[in-house]
This record gives structure tokens, C-alpha cells and sequence, in this order.
């Protein structure tokens, strides 16, 4: 139990009664990098801004979410300050809009590191230069003072990565950190992750709608759709045999670049309108292996034989869950 | 097969000012761009972020006027910019790009915003208007009751569907497609790419599909041409372009893609960034990031020649073959 840096159990959110997610249990443990998957609106990004308390007033969370074993849901603020930016530090997909355009970015990341780690003069100034170093600034001392538009977006995404580790945090989540970016400069930027994150041995959270990106910084994925999990498990497993036919439909869709050009297979229909969710799994509408079951009878995420959760009635491949869910008794 | 749109030598400049009160300085954007489309065919165009791209598919429809060179559909030369004879041409032409909801209406419904162009081109009698739209809305997955719908009700993938069929109307010979899935979901980019392929295959259009997304190029376009910094670097078939690239540039641009279940290890990363187009490298403007380069690339631009049978590429470093000299 002690091992795990984050817990979020059973975690709920809903906005003007419409619930968005709907129950995430999730561990982080120390050092681990973790990926989620899904595309717009099922939850991915919601899940982490709900844990650490960044949505907006009206939005209504349970459930649990513990950080070192302190419960953070229903404390106040104070609770949330202590822990965003220290412990945990999150990045987002637009960097130009994140950071402030009228500082100059020393003064940006300086004053990142008076505030959580009480560093001030010289010292904030000789550690800012050393994070700027580290996320691949060229020319740091010179540039000190220039202000964000003034640098390219990969540069600012570099920039977004130095502020984030200026509180020494223990997680870094990263919500489609390469995604506005140009291929090239992805590339670099998913190095850059993955080395930092053996430098520093901070935890990762990688949450992207890419699963090649995913690939290439994660060692465990939990795939999402309509506000749950639906898959999760170790990276090579769960990319060689995806057992659910939502992420078979990822894999599928995805254009690929060797082999033979071929048509390709799109995942039919639209994903649900979170106010009128079908009522038995939510991918069923979209699925073509669901049978009636499906469409009345919500599977539960269920350990596998192979060590991987999975909930699904009709999984691809022949694996059976190691207990039969209780619901699947009740349908035969 | 004769060229449905030719393109030779095209140039755009823009003035961009440094701060306020900075000196204009000429911005090269697109800098002697040659290419050539067949009917029906699809040519994709590939590039980063100020690479041209985007400037040249405006300059393909006569969008923005070139500042040298010129551009010739179906024989003839593009009728300058908001001319009657231009406008009459745009119905043979059509634009999509990525964001459908800028290119919509909102105070319009679907059904009006497809039927419009048939209105503007007078395609047809109006009292064929509604059977053409409803016709139109099916090819491109339209339910016949979201006719009724603003462009705010509906999903991205729908909104790009209803900006396809309004392109469609005029039955034009030719789409330019500026990043028209990147904004979309996976699941939902197979299912327009796939629709349009299947559009195009059905009407014979041509294609020019400008796009960062090589996967996607790949699967959709005949041939591909690769851009930096405003040039065409190398040109081949999608089939051998992905396969063989040439161009050290299109070796890194492969080689960034990330592979589901592929760890990142032992692949190429480009370092640095694209340069400024304000402040063009000497020589290959791809120098500076290129671990082949040597004198000659600082100080010669690489001409665009061919490099193979059907593919071009601009590099000092790729050998021409040897029967390519006679031809």
C-alpha cells in the first residue's frame, strides 16, 4: 500500500448533473510511467485535473484520491496547493497559452521555484539557468530574459517542462504534450520525457489520444472510453493482444506507415453523449462483436489470467477473465 | 494523361516586421515551388509547421496571387484574385481545412450552408436544390435530420463531413484539403479519410492533401511531395517515399513517427528546430540540422533533380543514377 504515490479510488465527476467519469481507480507508484489513452471526452484529461483539483466550481467530484496515503477530496485549497506543483506537476497541450506572455521566462521560472522550494536572487536564478540546461534550451544564460513569444512551440513546451520541475515534483503529468507540436520536434519532446524521467526518477503520466506516442514513454496504458477504464494493462501485452474491441478499434484505425497501403478501418459511429449513455457498455452501439448481453449489462473491469484488467463481455482473442464477473453470471 | 493543374516556379513573399517599429524584412515563404496534378489523382504535401505548405495550397486555387511563376487548370492560367472569370473557376476548385467550424456558418443551418454553393455557381435549377442537398448530405454520412441542425449541434467529424459536401456541390475537378483530419479523433479521421477517397473515387476528383501527418499522406495520396522551408525537397510515389527515403530530411521525418509498441530507442531524433524562414541558412536550408552536411551544402542550394525512376529529390548528398544524366 505504501509503495503507491497516488490512489485515486472510485473517482466520480459530474458537471450540471451530467457524470462524466464514472468511478477511476487508478495507482501510481514511485517512479512509473503510466499512459492514458481514449479519444476526446472520455475522461482522460478530467480524471487528473479532478485529482488535483484544477475544474471549475460547479464540477462535483467523489470518491477518493490519496497522495502518499493523505486523502485529498473534500479537503479545502490549502490541501490541493500543498500537493500541485510540489508533489505533482501537470503540462498541458498548448504551452503558448500556459505561460504568462507578458514575463520574461527566467522571471516565470523563478518565481516557480521562490514559491515551492523557497528559492530566492542567485540561487533561484543559477537553479532556473540549470533547469532551462536540462529540458534542452540552447544558449539558457542569453535567454534568460526573453519573453515566451519569442521562443518556438517545442521551445515553450521545453520551457512548460522546466517550470513544472522547478518544484523537484514526484509525478509529472503530461496531458498531450507533443500534440500541437511538429513531427520532429515530438520526437524530441518524448525524448526529452523519457529522459528526464530516468534522470530524476519522477513518476510519468502520459495522457494522449496517440498511442505510438504512448508507446514510446509508458510501461503500463489504461485505455478510456465514455468516462471509464475499458482496458489496462503492461504496454507490450496490451499493444501485441488488445483484448477489448475499443482498443482493437484504436489500433486498427490508426494509418500505418510499412506494410501495405490499405483502406482504413475506422471504429464506426460517434462516441456517446455523456447525458444519454447507452445502458449496458458504452461502446456497445460502436462495438461488432456485441452481442444482446452487451446492450443491457455494464461488464466491470476484471483481473485477467495474464495480469490485465479488462471489461468486456465479448473480448477479442480467447482469454477468459480469471473469475467470472458476477454480471456475466446473471446473463446466462 | 494531360495535367489538370500545373504549377511552375512559384513564389511568395510576405513583408514581416521584427517588434514594432522593426525594419520589413521579405519573408520567402514559398520559394520556386513546381508541381503537377493528373485528374483524379491525389498529391500529397507534407511538411512542419512554416515549411510553405499551407501558402502554397492558397496559391494553387488563386487564393493568394504568386509573385513569380504561375499556375495553369485544365490549360488555362489562373484568372487573378475576385475576377468574375476567377470566381467562375471556383466551382471547379474547392477548399477544405481543418477547422470546420471557422469555415461554417454558425447562423446558418447545414442544409442552407451545403446548398449554397449551388445557389452561387447556379449549378442547377432551384427546384432540384433539395434533392441535390439531400443527395449530397448521404455521400458524405449525413443523417437527412441534421440538415437542420447549426454547425454548434453537431460532433468535429460531422461539421468536417457537412464542409466536404458543401465543397462537393459545385462538382469541382479539384480539392485542396489543408489539414483536414488533424483536428479529428483517430477512429473518426479513418472514417473521413476513407470517405473521401471514396468520393474522389467515385467523381474522379484530383486531390492536393496538405498535411503534418505522414500516416495519413500515406494512405490517402498517389504521390507525395516533402517541403522545407518553403522548397520541395524530394518528391516520389507514397508507395517508395515512406519506404526509401532519400532526403536526409525525409529519412528524419519517417524515422520521428512513433510506432505503437515500438520503444523509442535507437531512432533518429532531428535535433533543433526549423529555422526562421526570416533568416534562410546559406546554401541547403536543411544544413544546419543535417548530420551529412558538408561545405557544399553551406554554400550551394541543392537543385530539385531526379534521383530515380518518378522521384525527385534536392540534395547534394543523393546520387543521380546514371541513366538519369542521358534523360
Amino acid at each position: 500500500m505504501t509503495s503507491n504515490l497516488v490512489e485515486l479510488r472510485d473517482l466520480k465527476v459530474s458537471f450540471d448533473g451530467v457524470q462524466v467519469l464514472h468511478g477511476i481507480d487508478l495507482d501510481v507508484k514511485r517512479g512509473e510511467a503510466i499512459g492514458l489513452v481514449g479519444e476526446s471526452g472520455c475522461g482522460k484529461s478530467v480524471t487528473w485535473l479532478a485529482a488535483l483539483g484544477l475544474l471549475p466550481g460547479k464540477a462535483r467530484i467523489s470518491g477518493s484520491v490519496q497522495i502518499d496515503g493523505r486523502e485529498l477530496v473534500g479537503q479545502p485549497r490549502s490541501a490541493f496547493e500543498a500537493v500541485r506543483g510540489g508533489r505533482i506537476a501537470m503540462i498541458f497541450q498548448d504551452p503558448s497559452s500556459s505561460l504568462n506572455p507578458v514575463l520574461r521566462i527566467g522571471r516565470q521560472i523563478t518565481e516557480a521555484l521562490a514559491l515551492h522550494r523557497n528559492l530566492k536572487g542567485e540561487a533561484a536564478r543559477t537553479e532556473a539557468l540549470r533547469l532551462m540546461d536540462m529540458v534542452g534550451i540552447p544558449d539558457a544564460r542569453r535567454r534568460f530574459d526573453l519573453f515566451p513569444h519569442e521562443f518556438s512551440g517545442g521551445q515553450c513546451q521545453r520551457l512548460m517542462i522546466a517550470m513544472a520541475l522547478a518544484g523537484d515534483p514526484d509525478l509529472l503529468v503530461a496531458d498531450e504534450p507533443t500534440t500541437a507540436l511538429d513531427a520532429t520536434i515530438q520526437a524530441q519532446i518524448l525524448d526529452l520525457l523519457i529522459a528526464l524521467r530516468r534522470e530524476t526518477g519522477m513518476a510519468t503520466v502520459f495522457i494522449s489520444h496517440d498511442l505510438g506516442a504512448v508507446s514510446q514513454v509508458c510501461e503500463r496504458v489504461l485505455v478510456m472510453y465514455a468516462g471509464r477504464v475499458v482496458e489496462q494493462g503492461e504496454i507490450g501485452a496490451l499493444f501485441d493482444a488488445p483484448r477489448h474491441p475499443y482498443t482493437r478499434g484504436l489500433f486498427d484505425a490508426i494509418p500505418r506507415l510499412d506494410g501495405e497501403r490499405r483502406r482504413l478501418i475506422p471504429i464506426h459511429g460517434t462516441v456517446p453523449d455523456p447525458r444519454r449513455l447507452p445502458e449496458g457498455c458504452a461502446f456497445a452501439p460502436r462495438c461488432s462483436s456485441a452481442i444482446d448481453a452487451c446492450r443491457h449489462l455494464r461488464p466491470d473491469l476484471t483481473d485477467m489470467a495474464d495480469g490485465r484488467r479488462l471489461a468486456c463481455l465479448r473480448p477479442v482473442g480467447e482469454a477468459r477473465p480469471a473469475a467470472a464477473p458476477a454480471v456475466l453470471e446473471g446473463a446466462l | 494523361m494531360a495535367h489538370l493543374l500545373e504549377a511552375r516556379d512559384l513564389v511568395r513573399t510576405y513583408q514581416v516586421r521584427r517588434g514594432l517599429l522593426g525594419k520589413p524584412t521579405p519573408v520567402r515563404a514559398v520559394d520556386g515551388v513546381s508541381l503537377t496534378v493528373r485528374p483524379g489523382e491525389t498529391l500529397g504535401i507534407v511538411g512542419e509547421s512554416g515549411s510553405g505548405k499551407s501558402t502554397l495550397g492558397r496559391m494553387l486555387l488563386g487564393i493568394d496571387a504568386p509573385q513569380g511563376g504561375d499556375v495553369v487548370f485544365e490549360g488555362q492560367a489562373m484568372p487573378e484574385f475576385g475576377t468574375p472569370q476567377w470566381r467562375a473557376l471556383r466551382a471547379r476548385m474547392q477548399l477544405v481545412y481543418q477547422d470546420p467550424l471557422a469555415a461554417l456558418d454558425r447562423r446558418l443551418t447545414i442544409a442552407q450552408q451545403i446548398g449554397e454553393p449551388l445557389d452561387i455557381h447556379k449549378v442547377i435549377p432551384k427546384e432540384h436544390r433539395a434533392a441535390r442537398v439531400a443527395e449530397l448530405m448521404a455521400a458524405v454520412g449525413l443523417r437527412p435530420d441534421q440538415g437542420g441542425r447549426y454547425p454548434h449541434e453537431l460532433s468535429g467529424g460531422q461539421r468536417q463531413r457537412a464542409v466536404i459536401a458543401r465543397a462537393l456541390a459545385s462538382r469541382p475537378k479539384l480539392l485542396v484539403c489543408d489539414e483536414p483530419v488533424s483536428a479529428l479523433d483517430v477512429s473518426i479521421q479513418a472514417q473521413v479519410v476513407n470517405m473521401l477517397r471514396d468520393l474522389q473515387d467515385m467523381n474522379n476528383i484530383a486531390m492536393v492533401f496538405i498535411s503534418h501527418d505522414l500516416k495519413v499522406v500515406r494512405n490517402i495520396a498517389d504521390r507525395v511531395a516533402v517541403m522545407y522551408l518553403g522548397r520541395i525537397v524530394e518528391e516520389a510515389s507514397s508507395d517508395v517515399i515512406f519506404k526509401t527515403p532519400l532526403h536526409p530530411y525525409t529519412k528524419a521525418l519517417v524515422s520521428s513517427v512513433p510506432v505503437p509498441g515500438k520503444m523509442l530507442e535507437g531512432r533518429v531524433i532531428l535535433q533543433g528546430e526549423p529555422p526562421n524562414p526570416a533568416n534562410r541558412p546559406s546554401g541547403c536550408a536543411f544544413h544546419p540540422r543535417c548530420s551529412l552536411a558538408n561545405d557544399l551544402c553551406r554554400s550551394r542550394v541543392p537543385a530539385l533533380l531526379v534521383a530515380g525512376e518518378g522521384r525527385t529529390a534536392a540534395c547534394h548528398m543523393v546520387e543521380a543514377p546514371a541513366d538519369a544524366v542521358a534523360a
